[in-house]
């Protein structure tokens, strides 16, 4: 058994740029260190644009990286060929926001979740593989006869649950969760997430959990990242970002979430940002929240914050963080 | 309060090659005027057609079933001519879509998108036209609002674009509005400036207001009064304070303790096991009686009628009910 705190996940400075147009450089990405333990989930997130799920896979080399090192056990994800790569590729396994667009429609079910199964040969004989294919359709809810249907019989839940045998299906470690629950309707949203808990628990699974629903990334992190135009804000456990967020970028988001319930709703003050997302092809210099921070001051505009640790397991990027606590 | 709308026994089907599907089934209630009315539910639960129903936008394969009434201040806005819901829609009732981009026309700059339903209702020239366009952005919290009409929806954020869809749905004063999923595509900061956006302008003008959402937290701090629907049927409504502190149907219920709630540590989320019925062949009884843990045999015979627990606050379920 692996030690607790054994970082199964280590990125350092990762930048990943894409090129648009002339001279123009998206920086989606740009210098973010951060680790991920074993066993644990780290979720991510931040608005529409800030560069998580571009984050995501730039970690287990979907993308090339632009600068920076992700180690994965030690090795250089990015540099890993022939064997290694495919060893790497069995440990490592991504679940897809879009049920309707991650599944080829032109696949039987049991066709789907095979192919990992199949090109790692983990079976030998075909039984075998139906065995399995039936074994992890059970895993995730669904029926065992399932897999000879076609992706377009089922609903957004159910090929979710399609969308997470495939990943299981090669026996992963570490799998990337990316929005896999922005899709659904709120009453499936819960199946899912209680889905990916119970197996985390079975398997000693490791999630990424990329989100823009800060209450379900609450629930099923243990610790949260929060990015903002390519770059980390605040890295902190669940429950701190939730009772302390030093960030005020952290603040303004958590004071946007509303929360059903209207008695709380009406006493709740509401931390504003001026404006909107500014494009991450010019972004701001300094601090990239500077110019939508409401306590911006001259040192925000000029110097960039580095992420600095304020409590165990606590760090922000944040020149006033600490006078605003006083 | 006066009711402002109020929907009979309103029943919207679609023929489509697998069957008829039943999208709304005979649903009534009412909607007071100067409120905030929310109508909840999931997807394919009818919300979205009971809506387009009172905009008189059901198009074939669509049908509203006869016997269905809508009343707009008395008026049974269902036998309408088209002349008639033209003169309706815009100046009485107005909608907001869900997805901006896709509602406003992208060949067309914002300012002639707007000026366009002045024009067609009212008797003004094109640059007075042009001035109330600009009211109007303004009055929608767009910073820049006579520069802005010239360009065209690309060049707004998604944020900027549903506020310029609420600003076109609010030129000519209509007395109801009706936002469909008004932020659902949009992040959540985006998604609180807008709403306390429609609030003061809501409270301001005393407009009436039916959104429609899945989202009960947004709900929480804008409406008064709920609608909870669920498989083509409203099966509670009630007060805010009804529905959030005293849920009477299971659906309710479990809907609310569903959502993962950022002011409190919950070990798991309770779920609502299964899924929402196929509307082409919707079970005879209750639709929500496959998936509800309290279920009893007559919850799969037959539909209960509605019980009123205590003054607006109605509920279908047997649980409720004596003569099970």
């Amino acid at each position: 058994m692996a030690n607790k705190d054994t970082k199964l996940l280590e990125v350092y400075g990762l930048k990943k740029y894409f090129e648009i147009g002339k001279q123009k450089t998206l920086k989606a990405v740009d210098d973010v260190s951060f680790y991920i333990r074993k066993g644990e989930t780290l979720g991510v997130v931040g608005e529409s644009g800030c560069g998580k799920t571009t984050c995501g896979r730039t970690c287990i080399a979907l993308y090339e990286k632009t600068g920076g090192q992700v180690m994965y056990r030690g090795e250089d994800v990015h540099l890993m060929k022939g064997e290694k790569r495919r060893k790497f590729t069995k440990q490592v396994q991504i679940i897809f926001q879009d049920p309707y667009a991650s599944l080829d429609p032109k696949m039987k079910v049991q066709e789907i979740i095979a192919e990992g199964i199949r090109s790692h040969e983990m079976a030998e004989t075909e039984d075998e593989i139906r065995k399995r294919v039936e074994d992890l359709l059970v895993t995730v809810g669904l029926d065992a006869s399932y897999g000879n249907r076609f992706v377009h019989e089922f609903s957004g839940g159910q090929r979710q649950r399609i969308g997470i045998a495939r990943a299981l299906a090669v026996e992963p470690e570490f799998i990337v969760c990316d929005e896999p629950i922005s899709a659904l309707d709120v009453s499936i949203q819960a199946q899912i997430v209680n889905l990916l808990e119970r197996l985390q628990k079975k398997r000693g699974l490791t999630y990424m959990f990329i989100a823009h629903d800060l209450s379900m990334v609450k629930h099923i992190s243990d610790r949260v990242m929060v990015m903002y135009l390519g770059k980390i804000m605040e890295i902190t456990t669940s429950e701190n970002l939730y009772l302390k967020p030093e960030h005020p970028y952290t603040q303004a988001l958590l004071s946007a979430i509303p929360i059903p319930d209207p008695h709380v709703e009406e006493k709740k003050v509401r931390i504003r940002m001026e404006g909107e997302v500014p494009s991450p092809v010019n972004p701001p210099a300094g601090c990239r929240f500077q110019n939508r921070c409401p306590y911006a001051i001259e040192k925000c505009q000029i110097e960039e914050p580095v992420l600095k640790k304020v409590e165990d397991e606590h760090f922000v990027a944040c020149h006033r963080c600490k006078d605003l606590k006083k | 309060m006066d009711t402002i709308l109020k929907v009979e026994n309103l029943s919207v089907l679609f023929r489509t090659y697998a069957g008829e599907v039943q999208a709304v089934r005979d649903i009534s209630f009412e909607i007071e005027e100067g409120n905030v009315t929310a109508i909840v539910g999931e997807s394919g639960c009818g919300k979205s057609v009971t809506s387009r129903s009172i905009m008189g936008l059901i198009k074939k394969p669509g049908i509203v079933s006869e016997g269905s009434k809508i009343f707009f201040r008395d008026e049974n806005i269902l036998a309408y001519t088209e002349k008639q819901w033209e003169k309706y829609r815009g100046q009485k009732c107005s909608m907001v879509f869900q997805d901006a981009l896709t509602a406003l026309n992208p060949t067309m700059n914002i300012g002639k998108q707007i000026t366009e339903k002045i024009l067609v209702h009212r008797k003004v020239s094109k640059k007075e036209a042009w001035q109330e366009g600009i009211r109007m952005l303004e009055l929608v919290g767009i910073p820049n609002a006579a520069m802005r009409m010239k360009q065209y929806p690309h060049e707004f954020s998604g944020g900027m674009r549903q506020r310029v869809m609420i600003a076109i749905a609010l030129t000519l004063n209509p007395e109801l509005l009706i936002a469909d999923e008004p932020t659902t595509a949009l992040d959540v900061t985006i998604q609180a400036d807008i709403l306390e956006m429609m609030k003061g302008i809501q409270k301001e003008q005393g407009m009436t207001i039916i959104l429609i959402t899945h989202d009960l937290g947004i709900v929480a701090n804008f409406a008064q009064d709920i609608i909870v629907m669920y498989a083509g049927k409203v099966v509670e409504k009630g007060s805010s304070e009804d529905i959030f502190y005293h849920p009477a149907h299971p659906y309710t219920e479990a809907l609310l303790r569903a959502v993962p709630r950022l002011d409190v540590m919950e070990e798991t989320l309770e779920t609502i096991e299964g899924a929402p019925p196929n509307m082409a062949n919707p079970p005879t009884g209750c639709p929500f009686a496959a998936r509800c843990r309290k279920k009893m045999p007559v919850c799969e015979q037959r539909f209960p009628d509605k019980i009123t627990l205590v003054e607006g606050h109605e509920v279908c379920c047997w649980l409720q009910r004596e003569d099970k």
